[in-house]
């Protein structure tokens, strides 16, 4: 019998097809991502040839101490600052909308970015420090605190009873009003030196960063990771609806309780380093979905990928502008990432979101 | 055999008792059970109840199954995500465990219940892409690729055409044929119920009026304390069974 062979699996083999193109996406991202790390250190107000930087970071003796202080002490962490931020923020906005169920939910449109803006400003402004014990860290530990709070508070609303999706991403609209209006009022009574510094903080830098922030962003990233990993399978399948997850045995609420509060961390911390950089969160993730679907196997690496590519190259979009300056990296981000943005949903959007 | 029966089961949300000392027979597997009931009478709270989704007095005894045999299809087809109508099945199939990757044979499972469904021309389509009545079949296809013993599906064919109603509840037949399940179907059209059922449970504000097989039990008289209807069930040229409205019932028998 050569007529009909049914048990022959078609659409498998066409899935392992389109397993396979996702792997070829990924693996084209992660390339993106080391060209753009490559070409961010190798930029920066001084004017350094790239066999110079390259023979720098690989034979670090062979360079004279300028450069190699430069690179190493300068150009690295900020370079690897915008991978981590851009990896976590991006990843705890793809993980908040779903579980949330909303495209608009981010770091940014909850309201941690503006309590940390508030924490931040406490600071700056009135001098106040939320643990005394750490006078010298106050701006990012303050900026921490509050954003901590907010998420808390978010984290703490979602557990009580008939509290919907739609409640949570209200309240954390609410909360970025309350927050910006607390932020306002300081800077209105703030000094001329303090109100620069606020102002500056709030648009977002990577210009401050350290080796130790690169390791407590890329520790928190490698803590969280795993954890979410664990649970693509129920993390994609809250996306076909809290009920029908249920059906499939998905332990809804305590998988959005843990998920919350992993977002939390994933998202403070970066923001309390680097101040404000509110479009990543969106962005990340919506590119990730686009390329890569909503399977949690692909779309966690990819989210994390994508937005650490977009914010890298962001980086070096804001020292290639302006020569000899380095642009907020919060203001590139918006300038850039909207209308970039814009153009994709127009173009290439699905009727996913 | 597979059976499936309650003892006294209750439910509430909050303060609102929906569901009070449920009991049915035992009612055992190989063929279709429809769950009758007007909106609201608790058919769902019902489903969630025996699913374990909801807390409350009562035992809910299986036979020859256990709790991780059983898969419940909500009402609800809400469906945004990016993700292909294949990878959603996938989806259910590995929610009972495993890691990231996916054998050759949960690969085939999958092809299998496409191909019984007839969805094997929307395999590589998108979920948010799908009419309400692929959406439904898709629901279907998620809930029975695990092969569980006991299904309970919530209004399983309110969004299709009349020949996808045929095709499905001929499906599901086979289904239940093949595998013995236990399958109880949440239903509204009485004639479908007549022609695919083989027993029917009726609910009614939160109790269950009857339990038995369909010719005996759906008589006009359950069908006016059902849904307020006066009702005929007559033999048609071809001598199978169908049911006519005739109207609003009598307000005596309400």
């Amino acid at each position: 019998m050569a007529a009909v062979t049914t048990d022959t699996p078609t659409h498998a083999v066409r899935y392992r097809g389109l397993v396979a193109r996702r792997i070829v996406i990924l693996t084209g991202l992660a390339l993106l991502l080391v060209l753009s790390l490559a070409v961010d250190v190798s930029l920066g107000p001084a004017r350094y040839p790239l066999w110079d930087v390259m023979r720098t970071i690989f034979a670090p003796s062979s360079s004279d101490i300028q450069m190699r202080v430069v690179i190493w002490e300068i150009r690295m962490p900020m370079a690897l600052l915008a991978i981590t931020v851009g990896a976590s923020l991006s990843l705890a906005g793809a993980q908040m909308q779903t579980i949330l169920a909303n495209p608009l939910a981010s770091p940014f449109t909850l309201g941690l970015s503006a309590a940390a803006s508030f924490g931040a400003a406490l600071a700056m402004v009135l001098g106040v420090a939320l643990f005394p014990a750490a006078v010298a860290l106050m701006v990012p530990i303050n900026a921490f605190a509050m954003a901590m709070a907010a998420s808390l508070l978010i984290f703490g609303l979602s557990t009580l009873r008939g509290v919907t999706v739609e409640t949570i991403v209200l309240l954390g609209i609410a909360l970025v009003f309350s927050f910006n209006a607390a932020l306002a009022l300081l800077q209105y009574f703030a000094s001329e030196q303090a109100l620069s510094a606020v102002v500056f903080w709030t648009m977002g830098s990577l210009t401050k960063a350290t080796w130790a922030k690169v390791a407590v962003t890329a520790g928190i990233l490698l803590i969280c990771t795993p954890l979410f990993a664990r649970r693509a399978w129920a993390l994609t399948a809250i996306r076909l609806g809290e009920t029908r997850a249920a059906a499939m045995g998905v332990p809804v609420k305590r998988l959005r309780l843990e998920a919350l509060f992993l977002v939390s961390l994933l998202a403070a911390v970066p923001v309390s380093f680097v101040g404000t950089i509110g479009f990543i969160g969106i962005v990340g993730p919506h590119v990730a979905r686009l390329l890569l679907g909503e399977d949690q196997r692909f779309f966690l690496p990819g989210a994390m990928l994508c937005g650490a590519v977009i914010l890298s190259a962001t980086s070096v979009l804001s020292k290639a502008i302006l020569p000899g300056a380095v642009l907020p990296i919060g203001i590139i981000t918006a300038l850039v990432g909207v209308p970039f943005f814009a153009a994709l949903i127009l173009t290439k959007g699905r009727k996913s979101w | 055999m597979v059976s499936l029966a309650l003892e006294k089961v209750s439910a509430r949300y909050g303060h609102r008792q929906i569901l009070s000392d449920a009991s049915t027979p035992e009612i055992e597997g190989g063929a279709l059970t429809a769950l009758l009931g007007a909106n609201a009478a608790g058919k769902s709270t019902l489903f969630r109840r025996i699913a374990g989704q909801l807390p409350g007095a009562g035992a809910v005894r299986l036979s020859d199954a256990n709790e991780t045999d059983l898969r419940y299809m909500p009402q609800d087809t809400a469906m945004s995500a990016a993700l292909t109508v294949y990878e959603s099945i996938i989806l259910a199939l590995k929610q009972g465990g495993g890691g990231w990757r996916l054998s050759a044979s949960e690969l085939a499972s999958v092809d299998d219940v496409l191909h019984h469904f007839g969805l094997g021309d929307l395999a590589d389509r998108q979920l948010p892409e799908l009419s309400g009545g692929q959406r439904q079949a898709v629901g279907i296809a998620q809930t029975l690729v695990t092969r569980p013993k006991v299904v309970l599906m919530d209004e399983p064919t309110s969004a299709l055409d009349l020949y996808r109603q045929y095709e499905v509840l001929d499906a599901l037949q086979n289904y239940a044929r093949e595998t013995g399940a236990v399958m109880v179907l949440a239903l509204h059209d009485l004639n479908q119920v007549m022609r695919a059922c083989t027993t029917v449970m009726a609910l009614a504000e939160g109790r269950i009026l009857a339990t038995g097989l369909t010719l005996e039990v759906l008589t006009p008289d359950l069908i006016a304390r059902l849904y307020g209807i006066d009702s005929r069930v007559e033999r048609c040229s071809r001598g199978c069974p169908v049911m006519i409205v005739d109207g609003p019932a009598r307000p005596a028998v309400r």
